[in-house]
Parts: structure tokens; C-alpha cells; sequence
């Protein structure tokens, strides 16, 4: 029994960083930094951070795997740990167990092409992923990232968009419903943006993460252009609490999201996937 | 498909139940005015006893210490809805079947303390939950619960994951379990293959004839409380009337559960009309989650202090059929009762399988006696079965 | 760092939910460490117009004068909470809204204008925005000090969603409906008091109020089975809260014969 999994670790908040009117991200950091696993986590992989006596939530670890010193979390204030938590400041602590679950599928994406589609905060997830790849930028082939958000202001890490369309072989397209003028922006939804992109289904993975009606619909886009379902990977949000597969809350179908997932390659849950009630 | 699992456990008879592997030790012979030589040696090594007795008119499980306190000649008729207790003149203990609780609640506590946090002006302080329970025996367990034993056994202590209350409870725990020689109407262990008689799991297991009880063991510990009464091996003729008492317990029941692996055809119907059917008469409650021995769900809050400097970490029953279940931002998953009671449901008879390889129903018939407006699952199941019009 | 500032506001009521503070007992004690308690008539202090972070309000509305004041208070608050049946659903006293009030006053009292008397006894809802309503006739301290606590850990404070059914077989309560045929209202009744009547055999008579999901059809027809006859059913669902659209409704609905 892991011990990280069933009681918080004590972590401070060494950084707090306001990326937009709602959306936050804590840098927190283990005070003791004496060996063991406690850092190793992998891309897609979450934790249950915990506010002092207000309670838990799941948020993805978003930073890179390898920095050994700090580990992110960033979090839009919606419900009511969330907004908690957005009132900490640096110094402050919280309580953090994990990492849980099944991340992304790294080694099967070595030497493929990799298509990244994102809506709104589903960013964060893979933003670990993207770093990943670009550290080691020869092991994979075509790199497409696909952002969409509401609103122009939910379009969070600007400029490692930027960064990231500097990269060799890489394809970023931004997309907002409400651009407000910004002429980089694609006027419209994420699906639409399946029409400016070429994407080479033969030997390339996708990665999506973000609302059930986006993934669906980029799926169906996907899986037009060729992609089997076994080459589509989703990351799923469900309630969860306890992070072990234990308080049944996360389930869908037969799987625990929370120990299961919440990364799933589609075609393991295309029976549950955007079926009402599941 | 494997249909092992969906015969009767009769263990006098040839059939032996699903996972055992040895035959039961020879059964011994106990007369009724030497159980409480039997009590008195479970409450050795300073266990406390919680054994079935009557209260607030239904036979729940409290701490006993006299085999006086036991419900002798006491008959439950149990109907969808109803559940009747009334007084016999019969001389035995154990002549009726489960009443609301049985084992879940001393495994799986309704609620119960994971952990503490302190925070002071260094940080916050997490502690886990020290306290150890109490060395328990429990006298009276049905065959249909030890096999949800074994089920939230599969759950809780899932390797590498093993939830640390859950086995500390378990490993204080001595079980002896009851042949079930009375069951309910609303009962259908036979048919899931959970019952009449205890399969695995118990640490002795008691046969109650009118002349008295026979007893086996399920495991060295028990073995050695039964050595230790120097008891007669049974005669033959007490283990035939073991065998007819089981065949006969096996016989009674009429409701029952098909004898196949629903997975596929329950997750097929996902848009079967009965479930809006059901969902007219169902209430939402949650009372079938909380009496199944096999519902799992919990709920984590947290129990601050009114200084704030202090919190418990609580872990609660939940049920799938509360908004909290599915809650995401505010916004259930299964925002109606149609669809928290199919949850329910293909979870309890399909989802199982893919997560625990059986079905996770052990025919205990609680969730229809203790529905309050008597919804009954062997029922439904059968609508859901059938073609809709 | 000062202490919020509290304020504790009585309207139609029998002031039982205020004692779900007086009661606290030692607890009460570690309160004005936390808060400041500026109004609090039944208590001692009494500064109805100072402006507070929290202000608890007991009690329906029911005259003219409560309409004002009721306004005041909400402009005076950052934050209301509608303590108890009466506040929150208009509790007992919103019986008379479905009968006719004039009729009823000309009837008992010799000179009935006098009375200051709205013709409905309503939730404070009803006036102004409630930010969190705390159910219960009376409300427990438990749930009370929770969301004290809460906001002063600068949180909503946590609501309660569970059917009382919950929270009587957690406590390992005996079913009085399916053991006696108790007209009990916990599948239809929010959680939060702890399930005493069910723990001491009797039925709950829902004075925590609708819970999430209310099938009160249902319910209602296993009652008749029961025995029970339409109006009778009507009854149990227009009792503490008949003022609760949840169950106003299921009282019609039985009263008006399906």
C-alpha cells in the first residue's frame, strides 16, 4: 500500500501564478525533498489536492515530469474547493495525494505522428505531454496541436503556444467561438479547424482532452480522415474522490475512471463514451 | 460463459460452492444447551460477540453475550416492501433469513474516520486514522453475505491499493456463518449461486437441526475453537438431515435471478422503456444501496473543527442514487431517477463483470424487502429481459 | 486580523432555531472568538442596522413592517442565511396561505384591523436573494457551526443533497415503513437532523424539507396502500413545508383526487 495514496503529503504553495480571470495555477513543492517516489508522476496522471477542511479535488499535474523540484496544478475556480483554493498565496499549504491513474500513451506515440486536440482547460493535461515530446523532438514525427476555447481570455500560455509553433514539423491552430478581434485566432470551434490542418492518419496518435461534446465531435472528425479507434486517446472527467477505484463515484460503465483512466484509448470506452447517464 | 457460480451451495450434498477447494472438515455435533459453551469460547481472547437479536421489530446484529439474547422461534415474512417479524414455539435460534444488516457495516463502516489534519503555523499535519477495532465475533452470517464478503473483499483490498480501514476491521474479525434453513420469499441466493449454505469465507460454519447444530471449519482458527469443545463427530443421519434441510432451503425460494452472465444483454438495453417504468415508482432513497452487501460507494468530507485548525477526512456510505454520486461542477451525470437506477443496476449485474468477474448480486433479496414502495430487481430484470412492446 | 461580524435576525417564528445556537453548550463560548456577534436580540446584543458579513434570519414574513425590514437586512449583509423551516419555506405558517386569511382573522379576532398581517406567510426567498438555506424545523448546530465554518474558511458552505434514508441506515435505524407501515417521509426529506424520529420509531414528518429528487407520487401511493386516504397523504406532504414547491405541489396533486 502506497501511503501518497491514502493520506495527503503536506505541500507548500511556492508559487501562485493568475493565468486568467478564473484560471489559476499553484506551484507547490514537498517540504523535505529526501528521496523516494513521492515526484515521479507521468503525463495525464493527477492528484487529489486538498484545501484545509473544505475537502479534495482531482487536478491534473501539468508540469514537466522531470523537474524534480516543483510540481504545478492549474485550476479554473468553479466549484467550491476550487474557488478555495484560488485565494491561496504563496507560503500557504495544502494537502496533496497521488499521483493517480493512467497517463498518456508516450511509448506507443514514439516514432508516430502526434495530433493534440484540446478545448478549453483540457489543455493543461497535455501541456506535461507536449514538453515531453519536444525534449525529445527526433522520436516523433508530425506534431499538430489543436486549441479551442469560448472565449479569447481562456486562451491560457499564449506564448508557449508560440514556442511550441517554432518547433520543426509542428502545426499549432488556435481557435476560439469569440475570437474579439484576434485575427490569430480561428473564428469558430476546434472541429472546424480539422478543414486548415493536414493530418496523415497512417501512422499518427491523437491525444484529446476537454468537454465530452468537443471529443465526440472531434472523434467523428478523426475517425472520417482515417484514424482507427484504437489510435485515439481521451482523457475523461468524472467525480472523483477517493483517486484508488474505491468511493465507485467516477464510474463509467464498468471502468473507474479515476484508476482506470483517466486517460482510456477510445475504442475501451466508445460503449460508454457520451452515453447519457454514464 | 461461465455458469459455475449460478448453482445452489449445498454442501452436504455433491455440489460444492464456487472457490472451494477442500472438502469441509468433518462436522461435529454441538447440542443446543452447549452453545453458550460455543459463545463463551468466541468471546475468548477478549472479542466482543455481535450475533443476530430483535429490535425496533426486524433481527439486526448488536453485541450479545448469552446465547439467551439469540431469537429463538423467531419467523421473519418478508414481502417487495414489507418486512414482518412474529414469535413461533419453535426451539431454534436461526430459523428466519437476513434482516436489514448483516457483515457489511463491521467491514465497511457507515462512517468512519480515514484521517486527521493539523495545521499550525509549520504547515499541516496529516495523521492517519490509529484507532484499532475491537477484536470481533459474529455468529449468524448468511451464505448469500459471505460471498458479498468476498466480493468487497475483491473491492476493498485490491493489491497495492488495500483500503487500510477496510482490513483492520477484517482482520479483527472471527466469522461464523449459518446454513440458511428459513429463507424469505423475497430471497434467491440459490439461483446466484450465493446460498442456502456458507461457501467460503467463514471461520465456522453452523448447520441448526432440531435436535441441535453441526459445525465445520473454514479455517485453522476455527478449527481450533472447535477442537478446543471436544465435541462427537456428527452421525450419519444428522448429515442427511443437514443435506434436506439445505435441498429444502434451496426448494423454498421462488423469485430468482437468470442463471447467465447478464453483462451483455443489460448494457444492451440501455434504452430499454422499463427503466422509465421503474423510475415512476422509484424513489431515489438509496435504502436498496445501503442494505446490499455488496454496494461499495462512499463519500469523503471533510469534519473541520469550529476553530479550523483541526479537520477528519470522513468516509460515508454513498449511494449511486445521490446528486453527490455523479456531481461534476455542479452538474450531475445521472441527473434523474431513470438514470441513477439503471446505474445502479448495470452496475450491480453487468459492470461487475468486467470489474470483479461475477455479477455483484449474491441473492439476498434485501433491496427488495427494504425498498420502501417494494421495487423488486428479479422483477425488473425479467421486464428488462423482454422485448419492449 | 477582526473578527467577522454576525448578526442573528428573528422574524414569524417560534425562535427554536436560535437555540440551535444557545444550545451549543462550551461550544457556544468559542464563537465570539471566531465572530463578532453584533445583533442577536434573544442573546443580548442589539444593533439590527449594522452591516455584517453573515447575517442568519429566522422566521417567515408575514406583515408589512417584515417586508421593510427584510429588505434592510439584505442590504446590510454580505451574506444571508435562511435558518429553518419558517425562512426558508414559510414553514407551519404557510398552511394559512391556502386558506383565506381575511376570513380566518374576522373570525377569531374582535377587531381584526388592528392586525398587521400580509394575506401569506412566505419564504425569505420570496424578498430577497438567500445565499444558502439551512432546512430543518429546528435546524441542527451541526449543520449551522458546518457552514459557519465554511464561510470563514472563505467557502460555500457545503449543502446537503442526500434523502434522509441515507442518513437513517447509516445510523443502522430500523425502516419503520417497511417494519410498520409508517407513513414515513424520509425518502422525499432532505438529510441534516440526524434521523431521530425514525431512530426512536416514528415516522419523519419531512420537516427538513424536499429532497433533491421527490417522488412524491410514488410515495404518496404506497401511503394510500397503506391505508391512507388523498386528503390524508396531502397532508403529510402540506405540513412543515407546504410552502416548498416539491411538496406543494405532491399536496395538491393528492388533495385534488389525481
Amino acid at each position: 500500500m502506497n501511503m501518497h495514496t491514502t493520506l495527503p503529503m503536506p505541500a507548500q504553495v511556492k508559487e501562485r501564478i493568475q493565468e486568467s480571470a478564473d484560471i489559476f495555477t499553484l506551484r507547490l513543492q514537498y517540504p523535505d525533498l529526501a528521496g523516494d517516489q513521492r515526484y515521479a508522476f507521468a503525463p495525464g496522471q493527477f492528484n487529489m489536492l486538498y484545501l484545509h477542511g473544505v475537502g479534495e479535488v482531482a487536478i491534473s499535474i501539468v508540469s514537466d515530469p522531470q523537474d524534480e523540484r516543483l510540481f504545478d496544478h492549474t485550476i479554473r475556480a468553479v466549484g467550491r474547493v476550487t474557488r478555495g483554493m484560488s485565494q491561496l498565496k504563496e507560503g500557504d499549504w495544502v494537502g496533496v495525494r497521488g499521483p493517480f491513474g493512467v497517463g498518456w500513451p508516450l511509448a506507443e506515440a514514439e516514432g508516430k505522428d502526434v495530433v493534440i486536440i484540446t478545448g478549453g482547460l483540457g489543455c493543461a493535461p497535455v501541456v506535461a505531454v507536449i514538453n515531453y515530446i519536444f525534449r525529445r523532438r527526433e522520436r516523433f514525427g508530425q506534431v499538430t496541436i489543436m486549441q479551442g476555447v469560448k472565449h479569447r481570455e481562456d486562451l491560457i500560455w499564449r506564448e508557449r503556444y508560440d514556442q511550441w509553433a517554432q518547433q520543426p514539423d509542428t502545426t499549432v491552430a488556435l481557435a476560439a467561438d469569440n475570437p474579439e478581434q484576434d485575427q490569430s485566432l480561428f473564428s469558430g470551434n476546434v472541429v472546424q479547424l480539422f478543414d486548415r490542418v493536414d493530418l496523415q492518419p497512417d501512422n499518427a496518435v491523437a491525444m484529446l482532452c476537454g468537454p465530452e461534446i468537443m471529443m465526440k465531435y472531434a472523434i467523428e472528425a478523426l475517425m472520417q480522415r482515417g484514424f482507427p479507434d484504437t489510435r485515439l486517446w481521451v482523457s475523461m472527467e468524472r467525480n472523483m474522490q477517493c483517486g484508488n477505484g474505491l468511493c465507485g463515484h467516477c464510474q463509467m460503465g464498468p471502468l473507474f475512471v479515476c484508476r482506470d483512466g483517466p486517460v482510456f484509448r477510445y475504442d475501451r470506452i466508445a460503449e460508454w463514451f457520451f452515453r447519457k447517464g454514464f | 460463459m461461465d455458469q459455475a457460480w449460478s448453482r445452489p451451495v449445498h454442501l452436504y450434498g455433491v455440489e460444492r460452492p464456487r472457490g472451494s477447494k477442500t472438502v469441509p472438515s468433518t462436522p461435529v455435533f454441538l447440542p443446543p444447551d452447549s452453545l453458550q459453551r460455543l459463545l463463551d469460547s468466541l468471546r475468548g481472547s477478549g472479542r466482543q460477540l455481535m450475533g443476530p437479536l430483535v429490535r425496533d421489530g426486524a433481527i439486526v446484529f448488536d453485541r450479545i453475550e448469552n446465547a439467551a439474547e439469540l431469537p429463538r422461534g423467531m419467523r421473519d415474512i418478508q414481502s417487495p416492501g414489507s418486512y414482518r417479524l412474529e414469535q413461533s414455539d419453535s426451539p431454534r435460534l436461526f430459523a428466519w433469513a437476513n434482516g436489514p444488516q448483516a457483515l457489511k457495516p463491521m467491514t465497511f463502516a457507515p462512517e468512519e474516520v480515514l484521517w486527521q489534519v493539523v495545521r499550525d503555523d509549520s504547515g499541516l499535519h496529516f495523521e492517519p486514522q490509529a484507532s484499532t477495532p475491537a477484536p470481533t465475533a459474529v455468529i449468524g452470517v448468511r451464505g448469500c453475505d459471505l460471498a458479498a464478503l468476498q466480493l468487497q473483499k475483491a473491492h476493498f483490498l485490491q493489491e497495492g491499493a488495500e483500503d487500510p480501514a477496510f482490513q483492520r476491521r477484517l482482520d479483527k474479525l472471527l466469522i461464523v456463518a449459518v446454513d440458511c434453513s428459513h429463507p424469505a420469499d423475497t430471497c434467491f441466493c440459490a439461483s446466484t449461486g450465493d446460498g442456502p449454505d456458507a461457501g467460503p469465507g467463514h471461520d465456522i460454519a453452523l448447520t441448526e437441526l432440531d435436535e441441535g447444530f453441526l459445525l465445520r471449519a473454514g479455517s485453522p482458527q476455527g478449527q481450533e475453537i472447535i477442537d478446543s469443545l471436544a465435541l462427537p463427530p456428527a452421525s450419519t443421519a444428522q448429515l442427511q438431515a443437514a443435506a434436506e434441510s439445505s435441498r429444502g432451503a434451496s426448494d423454498a425460494q421462488t423469485r430468482k435471478l437468470p442463471a447467465t452472465d447478464l453483462r451483455d444483454a443489460l448494457f444492451a438495453r440501455q434504452d430499454h422503456p422499463h427503466w422509465a417504468a421503474v423510475a415512476e415508482r422509484c424513489l431515489a432513497c438509496g435504502n436498496c444501496t445501503a442494505v446490499c452487501p455488496s454496494c461499495f460507494c462512499s463519500a469523503y468530507e471533510p469534519r473541520p473543527s469550529l476553530d479550523g485548525a483541526e479537520s477528519e477526512q470522513v468516509r460515508l456510505w454513498d449511494s449511486c442514487f445521490s446528486f453527490e454520486h455523479s456531481n461534476l461542477h455542479g452538474h450531475p451525470v445521472r441527473d434523474d431517477i431513470r438514470l441513477r437506477y439503471r446505474q445502479w443496476l448495470t452496475h450491480k449485474l453487468a459492470g461487475w463483470h468486467d470489474q470483479y468477474g461475477r455479477s455483484g448480486c449474491t441473492g439476498c433479496g434485501r433491496c427488495i424487502s427494504w425498498c420502501p414502495v417494494g421495487i423488486d430487481l428479479t422483477e425488473e430484470v425479467a421486464s428488462l429481459l423482454e422485448e419492449p412492446a | 486580523m477582526s473578527r467577522p461580524k454576525l448578526a442573528v435576525h428573528k422574524f414569524s417564528s417560534c425562535d427554536g432555531c436560535q437555540l440551535a445556537l444557545l444550545n451549543l453548550g462550551e461550544t457556544l463560548l468559542q464563537l465570539p472568538g471566531l465572530v463578532d456577534i453584533v445583533h442577536f436580540a434573544e442573546a443580548g446584543p442589539m444593533d439590527e442596522d449594522e452591516p455584517v458579513a453573515v447575517a442568519l434570519v429566522e422566521g417567515s414574513i408575514n406583515t408589512e413592517h417584515d417586508l421593510e425590514r427584510i429588505q434592510r437586512i439584505r442590504r446590510n449583509s454580505d451574506y444571508l442565511v435562511s435558518l429553518g423551516a419558517c425562512a426558508t419555506s414559510g414553514g407551519l405558517q404557510a398552511l394559512r396561505n391556502m386558506a383565506d386569511a381575511n376570513a380566518w382573522e374576522a373570525a377569531i379576532y374582535a377587531r381584526p384591523e388592528v392586525l398587521d398581517s400580509l394575506p401569506t406567510a412566505t419564504a425569505v426567498s420570496d424578498h430577497v436573494k438567500v445565499d444558502l438555506a439551512l432546512w430543518g424545523c429546528p435546524v441542527n448546530s451541526r449543520q449551522l457551526l458546518g457552514a459557519l465554518r465554511d464561510l470563514l474558511f472563505g467557502v460555500a458552505p457545503r449543502e446537503e443533497r442526500r434523502p434522509l434514508c441515507m442518513e437513517c441506515k447509516r445510523s443502522g435505524a430500523v425502516c419503520t415503513l417497511v417494519t410498520g407501515e409508517a407513513t414515513c417521509m424520509g425518502p422525499v426529506t432532505l438529510a441534516g437532523c440526524g434521523a431521530i424520529c425514525p431512530r426512536k420509531g416514528r415516522a419523519c414528518y419531512a420537516c427538513y424539507g424536499p429532497a433533491e429528487q421527490v417522488n412524491a407520487e410514488s410515495l404518496g401511493r404506497r401511503f394510500e396502500g397503506f391505508g391512507l386516504l388523498p386528503e390524508d397523504v396531502a397532508r403529510r406532504f402540506h405540513f412543515i413545508h407546504s410552502g416548498a414547491p416539491a411538496f406543494q405541489a405532491a399536496g395538491k396533486h393528492f388533495r385534488g383526487g389525481k
